[in-house]
């Protein structure tokens, strides 16, 4: 296979890979937009949220955190803390990325969300920078113009098909874990385990928004490495 | 309509930023052993903990609808293997018990 050929092949499978996320993502924006509107932020700033931050869950926190008037400095500390768990899958990222020249990947970065990181991590395609460039540009296409769509005609998407369509995200999500445990059946025991330790923290309370999900990753984790032992070692990956 | 532009930056640095940086500094480095096992399970117990917290913060209303939709696209998935046919049959699930 030529090298251009083997491209082409590549983007056309990041494409097909993104599909699920650039639909999901765009009702999620759509209901973003009007949302924004609706606490009186200005088309500008509406739209910087969605392109340089970029942080889904984070901008609604945000417009909420906003409309209560709550100041800056805590604004951004708690989006800090409901982002904290990038760093954990950026560095899982890192492994699986090992092949992408080193200067391509403070861009990449920029692209990582729960969903493009779960798609390219499960990702049978050979992973090349084109590949995860469609993976990471489209998605972010689909959230910066259902911003827009949104904050000019929000009201046109019935709010059962808005609701339905973010469960697709969480459906996406069921979708790549489970095949996976169809070859290593322990992967259902760390499902199990990770959704116990989740829930466990989720009902004790105790730790702020945000470091809930990085302890329950890192706990579940640990704990992974054990149920996943050495010589299951060639299935995870 | 007041201007949010210096939160909105300091917004986007906190997320860059966890994003970026280790992905950037773990490039090269040899990440071998239990550290590599560690990192190459992040993505398992992640979704597991995504999913199950979808779950747990969804609205009363939307519950069973996420439950269930979840649920559905996860057999079709074990079944099937096809992750746009099992995403579809999750929200066509969750859109029925809406209606």
């Amino acid at each position: 296979m030529t090298e251009r050929v083997c491209k082409r092949e590549s983007l056309k499978e990041g494409l097909i890979a993104s599909i699920p996320i650039v639909l999901g993502y765009f009702p999620i924006a759509i209901a973003f937009g009007l949302l924004s509107k609706n606490t009186s932020l200005s088309l500008r700033d509406t739209s910087l949220l969605s392109s340089i931050v970029y942080a889904g869950a984070g901008q609604f926190m945000a417009l909420d955190l906003i409309s209560a008037g709550v100041n800056s400095s805590s604004i951004i500390m708690a989006i800090f803390l409901l982002n904290i768990r990038y760093l954990v899958m950026s560095a899982s990222l890192s492994v699986k990325l090992e092949n992408i020249p080193k200067k391509f990947l403070p861009v990449l970065g920029f692209g990582i969300s729960d969903e493009t990181f779960s798609v390219v991590s499960f990702s049978k395609s050979k992973i090349n920078l084109a590949y995860v460039s469609m993976v990471f540009l489209l998605p972010y296409l689909s959230w910066n113009i259902g911003t827009i769509v949104g904050y000019f005609v929000g009201e046109i998407l019935p709010q059962s098909l808005q609701a339905s369509l973010s469960v697709g995200l969480y459906a996406m999500f069921a979708a790549l874990l489970f095949p996976e445990a169809k070859k290593n059946k322990r992967i259902f025991l760390v499902f199990i385990i990770s959704a116990a330790i989740y829930a466990l923290i989720y009902y004790l309370n105790i730790f702020p928004a945000g470091w809930d999900i990085i302890l329950a990753i890192i706990v579940a984790s640990a704990l992974g490495i054990t149920v996943l032992n050495h010589k299951e070692e060639e299935n995870v990956n | 309509m007041k201007g949010y532009l210096p939160v909105i930056i300091g917004m986007a640095l906190v997320t860059y930023i966890p994003r970026m940086l280790p992905l950037v500094a773990l490039k090269d480095r040899d990440v071998g052993g239990k550290a590599k096992i560690f990192l190459q399970i992040i993505p398992y117990t992640s979704l597991s903990i995504l999913i199950t917290r979808g779950i747990l913060t969804s609205s009363q209303d939307m519950i069973i609808p996420t439950i269930l939709g979840v649920s559905s696209a996860a057999i079709a998935a074990y079944l099937k293997g096809n992750l746009i046919l099992s995403v579809f049959v999750g929200v066509l699930v969750s859109y029925l018990l809406l209606q």
